[in-house]
């Protein structure tokens, strides 16, 4: 899938040459790495939120995020859509790359990025709409208007979250009937019917019964096969279940970042162990 | 007598008596508004005894003052609703406008000196804007409407529109801001531009209390009573020509209340029976805005 967030990119003129340079570079780092923070430091105004992280996300793989409270994880996932722009006082320091290109110049389009890079939010957030209008929404902002189009999407993402059987009857329903599982699964499936190739998760099961959350990690787990997938948790079972690589970050730093299995299982930091044994956070 | 009282009765006795008073507060509110009522309903009754209540719905013309008497609230009743419908069609989009911008755009350094200017425009006496209708705003809207009279009810209910601006932005703001801002994540990380979350998103969820102000507007506009007197004219007229004289429910008892009419007559109590009217609406409007603003209330805890 190719990316176009950014503005004017179609009509630019390169020679053939570059742009066949470009292209398979562009290739190559969207197989291995789908995201890329280069010497980042986010700063909210004096206050050094993220103090210097290099780090590469593996395409259609399941990232986790782990570390204590006010470790900056969160911080660090919003750069990937630019959700920290609305907060007074930030600043960013460092590159933010997606498929090489990086999303904090200014020629990009934030809206076209945000299509590209969909985002799950701890609590449940639909829109006090039906269930129709919420997932028919993202599409609906971009213009379109094509009614069977609509429906057949909307049953598609409904599908993909496993909730269209449950839900079918009531398409035409306030979203906010739901269950809080069921809201958060409603939450996927807007997202996933605007097709983004990044979906960014900030502890979307936290405020989820265990059933629940059962459901979605498992869902999570499909996804992986089609999307890139970035996850914050404060549940370290949770990462270990479902992540491919985890990062833990403490202090706005990035302290290790591995394989799941390996970090779980033998961490090279004696602060990771300290936290994944539950010795302090 | 002070000694056989200890220290936990005196205090006691002082919370009883401080209730007691908080109470009769309470009460004086209760028993003015039954008796203003009550005065309504008594002399409305009396007039209705004597002029039929078919007549005063249905009649065209309103001459209470004349020889040749005529009682037709719908006269009145027009002019009302044409200078309150003025008003709200320009207080509505502006201050809707107005709230959303302070919400959503607005840097919050310029909200914390907007907000407060648009207040100021709610304290602004009536009679300073009825003055300001007639002096300014006829005279300027005479330059291009040629056929505009001197008094009409355009000049008042665009005045009044002014007046009431900052009951529909300032509780649309309120509605507005009172949206979690869950939702404002929600509808900018689907890639919404500021424009469709504001209109997509914001409005339809804090619906209820845009309208709650637009209810609220609607009273006030119909209540308002110097503007309408100064500047709208004293000539009831059944007309939905805005360039014309026309005379309000309100401007009417104002006329009548500083006239030399007879106390206890007929032509006295028109003004009750005009009341009471005009009363019913404003407790209707208030009512529902009531049932809305409950609802709206139990829709966000």
């Amino acid at each position: 899938m190719e990316l176009q967030f950014t503005l004017g990119t179609g009509g630019r003129v390169n020679s053939n040459k570059m742009k066949k340079d470009k292209d398979t570079i562009d290739k190559t780092l969207k197989r291995k790495h789908k995201l890329q923070a280069k010497e980042v430091k986010v700063f909210y105004d004096d206050f050094m939120a993220i103090k210097g992280i290099d780090m590469n996300i593996r395409a259609n793989k399941i990232t986790a995020f782990i570390g204590p409270s006010g470790c900056g994880k969160s911080t660090f996932l919003r750069l990937f859509n630019r959700m920290n722009d609305y907060v007074d006082g930030f600043r960013l320091e460092g590159e933010i790359l997606i498929d090489g290109e990086n999303i904090y110049k200014k020629k990009v389009n934030v809206e076209q990025l945000r299509k590209q890079v969909g985002m799950v939010f701890q609590k449940p957030n639909p829109f006090p709409k039906s269930i129709y209008e919420n997932v028919a929404y993202g599409l609906k902002i971009q213009g379109i208007k094509d009614k069977n189009f609509l429906r057949q999407k909307v049953e598609d993402s409904l599908k993909q979250v496993g909730l269209w059987n449950e839900v079918k009857e009531d398409i035409n329903k306030s979203a906010l009937a739901l269950s809080g599982g069921q809201q958060q699964r409603l939450c996927i499936a807007r997202t996933l019917a605007v097709e983004p190739s990044i979906i960014l998760m900030d502890e979307p099961t936290s405020a989820l019964d265990p059933i629940s959350t059962a459901k979605i990690e498992e869902l999570i787990y499909e996804l992986k096969e089609k999307y890139t997938i970035v996850i914050v948790t404060h549940n370290m079972q949770q990462a270990g279940r479902i992540s491919d690589y985890t990062a833990f970050f403490y202090m706005g730093e990035l302290i290790e970042y591995d394989k799941s299995k390996k970090l779980f299982t033998n961490p090279e930091k004696k602060q990771t162990e300290n936290y994944i044994t539950g010795r302090f956070g | 007598m002070l000694r056989k009282f200890s220290f936990f009765q005196m205090r006691k006795l002082k919370e009883t008596v401080i209730e007691k008073g908080l109470q009769a507060s309470a009460l004086v509110t209760i028993a003015v508004t039954v008796g203003i009522i009550l005065v309504l309903s008594i002399e409305a009754i009396l007039f209705f005894k004597e002029v039929s209540i078919i007549d005063f719905f249905t009649d065209t013309q309103w001459t209470p003052l004349y020889t040749d008497k005529h009682f037709g609230i719908i006269t009145l009743l027009s002019g009302t609703l044409l200078t309150s419908f003025i008003a709200i069609i320009f207080a509505v989009p502006v201050g809707l406008s107005i709230s959303i911008y302070i919400s959503e755009y607005a840097p919050r350094s310029f909200r914390k000196t907007i907000k407060p200017a648009l207040e100021l425009l709610a304290a602004v006496p009536t009679v300073v804007y009825g003055f300001f209708a007639l002096t300014v705003v006829t005279p300027f809207l005479q330059t291009f409407i040629p056929g505009l009279a001197g008094f009409n009810s355009l000049s008042a209910g665009l005045v009044m529109g002014i007046m009431i601006i900052p009951f529909v932005s300032s509780l649309s703001e309120d509605a507005l801001h009172a949206v979690p801002n869950s939702l404002r994540e929600a509808a900018y990380g689907m890639g919404s531009t500021k424009l469709q979350n504001a209109f997509r998103v914001l409005v339809p969820a804090a619906s209820s209390g845009i309208i709650v102000s637009i209810i609220l507007a609607i009273s006030r506009a119909i209540g308002e009573t110097m503007i309408v007197a100064i500047a709208a004219g004293q000539q009831p007229r059944l007309t939905l020509d805005p360039t014309v004289p026309v005379e309000t429910i309100t401007a009417y008892i104002v006329q009548v209340s500083l006239g030399d009419v007879q106390h206890g007559s007929l032509e006295y109590r028109t003004i009750f029976a005009a009341g009471i009217t005009l009363f019913i609406f404003t407790f209707l409007l208030n009512t529902i805005s009531y049932r809305i603003r409950k609802k709206f209330r139990e829709k966000y805890e």
